[in-house]
């Protein structure tokens, strides 16, 4: 096992670049989970203030 | 939310005086921007100044010695002349966007890839022009060979032409953004690698005396291509723009 | 077929099946990295010259393989969105520019770890394939910042799609350009590619670009479904769903 973990002398490049990769990936998939509920959360956030706001068509500008 | 989003047509904005001329064919926008730079020769003297400026700093920053400056000269002369020749790229169509003129340009009915390729020649005569000869001027000072300078002056002329080719394309999608230039210079350096990469190699070789048609002829594929074609992704990019 | 790709490109539907799909693709991807991680890292052999180094190929190559691909998706979608108008992918472009630069410099950051013990430095500035994927970052990068410089959707499509375009010359260029440039500089030969590798050793590399191609699509749907929405804000059925389900999402 530790023979394993110590790559043959490489443990430090391996798992950096396995590591890294793991992050990368793993955050890839959160932002575009987390931009996803965000445009959401915000779509409806527009969709009240239409609905009690007087006049009607009032939008508000979105990032 | 675009459909909400103010939208900033130049419609309203007051015509000056110079373009009210006709305009749209490429004599007319060539000569109504040399004039402009006749009135204002802030443009043509900035980016000289800029140029010599970062030139200058190269020889205090690694050595004054003749065998690094042989080195390095080709290169800084490169990088310095392609910087000074982004400053005045914001203004390209800024200013014209400001005063209703590239409105006025598209409304006309004229080719508008036929006004990117003047706008590109006219360009090139008054800010990168001056700056092919003064490196040549800074080129002696960094050792470079006396029979190196035609190739110098030649490849430098090819790229900043491509320069500012690709230059304009960056400017017309930039037009109306606030404080386009650091955002202009990010799109257009990495284009500009591959004439980087030939047009130092040319004058390096040139000044060790070595045969340049290689990176000369590749040189000036790569400047044909940037005249064909960018004036015309230009365009796309104006009418993107006004839209 | 016709009629069935002009359903799959009405935004609705499309939202429906990208929701529908990017669990099952995570999923599998998920699964197949797990198996080309064990596969790589404790079933392939060390190899005779690298040892156990480079098994940094399993997660290198993958990452390179992906962020070209991306950038030729963003530069075709563009397109295709220029010339038809077609919002959708304008949608497909502006999900693939994130997604390609985390790739990018996924393939930047393990090929630097695996030159270092090879090549004895973390940075080769006369290796082509090094310069082009550089390169390419700056030009994501650049196409994310000319995007995020316009409030205008609209307008933030058709100006990043000309951007997307150019640099797919560029990327081109500048790949041959370094190769020849290098060329000159004697160059040492970095990797012998010849030499073949033993199933062993291929088929985890192989997988793992599966993998990585369908952790790709998994991101590339999710990412889908905000733009979408993005794009069809006053659209009924948008506005049906942000205020009716409160759960979805």
């Amino acid at each position: 096992m530790a023979e394993f973990f110590a790559m043959g002398g490489y443990a430090g490049y391996v798992w950096s670049a396995f590591g890294v990769t793991l992050i990368v990936l793993a955050g890839n998939g959160w932002f575009a989970r987390r931009r996803h509920a965000q445009i959401i959360a915000s779509l409806r956030r527009n969709a009240q203030v239409e609905s009690t706001e007087a006049q009607p068509g009032f939008k508000e500008v979105m990032t | 939310m675009a459909d909400g989003a103010p939208d900033k047509t130049p419609g309203t904005v007051r015509l000056r005086e110079a373009s009210l001329r006709p305009v749209g064919s490429f004599g007319a926008v060539v000569a109504r921007e040399l004039q402009l730079a006749v009135r204002r020769p802030a443009d043509v003297l900035n980016p000289l100044f800029f140029f010599s400026v970062v030139a200058t700093m190269f020889p205090l920053a690694v050595s004054p010695l003749p065998q690094v400056l042989e080195v390095i000269g080709p290169g800084i002369v490169w990088v310095a002349a392609l910087l000074a020749a982004l400053l005045p790229l914001n203004g390209l169509f800024g200013q014209d966007f400001d005063d209703g003129t590239l409105e006025h340009y598209v409304m006309s009915g004229q080719s508008l890839v036929a006004i990117c390729f003047a706008k590109t020649v006219a360009l090139w005569l008054v800010a990168a022009l001056p700056l092919v000869l003064a490196s040549s001027v800074v080129a002696e000072t960094y050792r470079l060979p006396l029979e190196a300078l035609p190739v110098l002056v030649l490849a430098l002329a090819v790229g900043s032409f491509a320069l500012c080719a690709l230059g304009a394309v960056a400017a017309a999608l930039t037009v109306g953004v606030q404080r386009a230039s650091a955002l202009i210079a990010l799109l257009v350096l990495p284009l500009m690698v591959p004439v980087l990469i030939f047009g130092t190699r040319a004058v390096s070789l040139a000044g060790a005396g070595d045969p340049v048609a290689g990176p000369v002829y590749l040189l000036l594929a790569i400047g044909l291509a940037a005249a064909l074609l960018a004036p015309i992704a230009a365009a796309v990019a104006l009418r993107i723009s006004l839209d | 077929m016709w009629k069935w790709f002009h359903k799959l490109a009405s935004p609705p539907h499309f939202y429906r099946l990208a929701g529908l799909w990017a669990p099952w693709l995570m999923g599998a991807a998920l699964i197949l990295i797990a198996y080309s991680l064990y596969a790589g890292l404790v079933l392939a052999p060390p190899d005779y010259q690298q040892g156990d180094a480079f098994r940094i190929i399993y997660v290198h190559v993958p990452s390179a393989y992906l962020s070209l691909m991306a950038y030729t998706m963003m530069a075709v979608a563009s397109a295709i969105g220029l010339v038809w108008r077609m919002k959708l992918a304008h949608a497909v472009a502006a999900s693939a520019a994130p997604i390609g630069a985390s790739f990018t410099f996924l393939a930047l950051f393990t090929g630097s770890v695996w030159g270092h013990p090879m090549w004895g430095t973390w940075w080769e500035w006369s290796d082509p394939r090094m310069m082009t994927e550089l390169i390419l970052l700056f030009l994501y990068l650049g196409y994310m910042a000319l995007r995020a410089a316009f409030e205008d959707r609209k307008r933030a499509d058709r100006a990043g799609a000309v951007l997307a375009i150019v640099g797919v010359v560029n990327v081109v260029l500048v790949h041959y350009s370094v190769e020849w440039w290098s060329s000159l500089h004697q160059g040492q030969t970095v990797m012998n590619e010849d030499a073949t590798m033993p199933a062993s050793m291929l088929t985890p590399l192989l997988t793992m670009i599966l993998a990585f191609t369908l952790f790709f699509g998994a991101v590339m749907f999710m990412r889908l479904r905000g733009e979408i929405l993005l794009r069809e804000t006053n659209a009924r059925w948008v506005r049906r769903m942000v205020t009716g389900e409160a759960a979805h999402g």
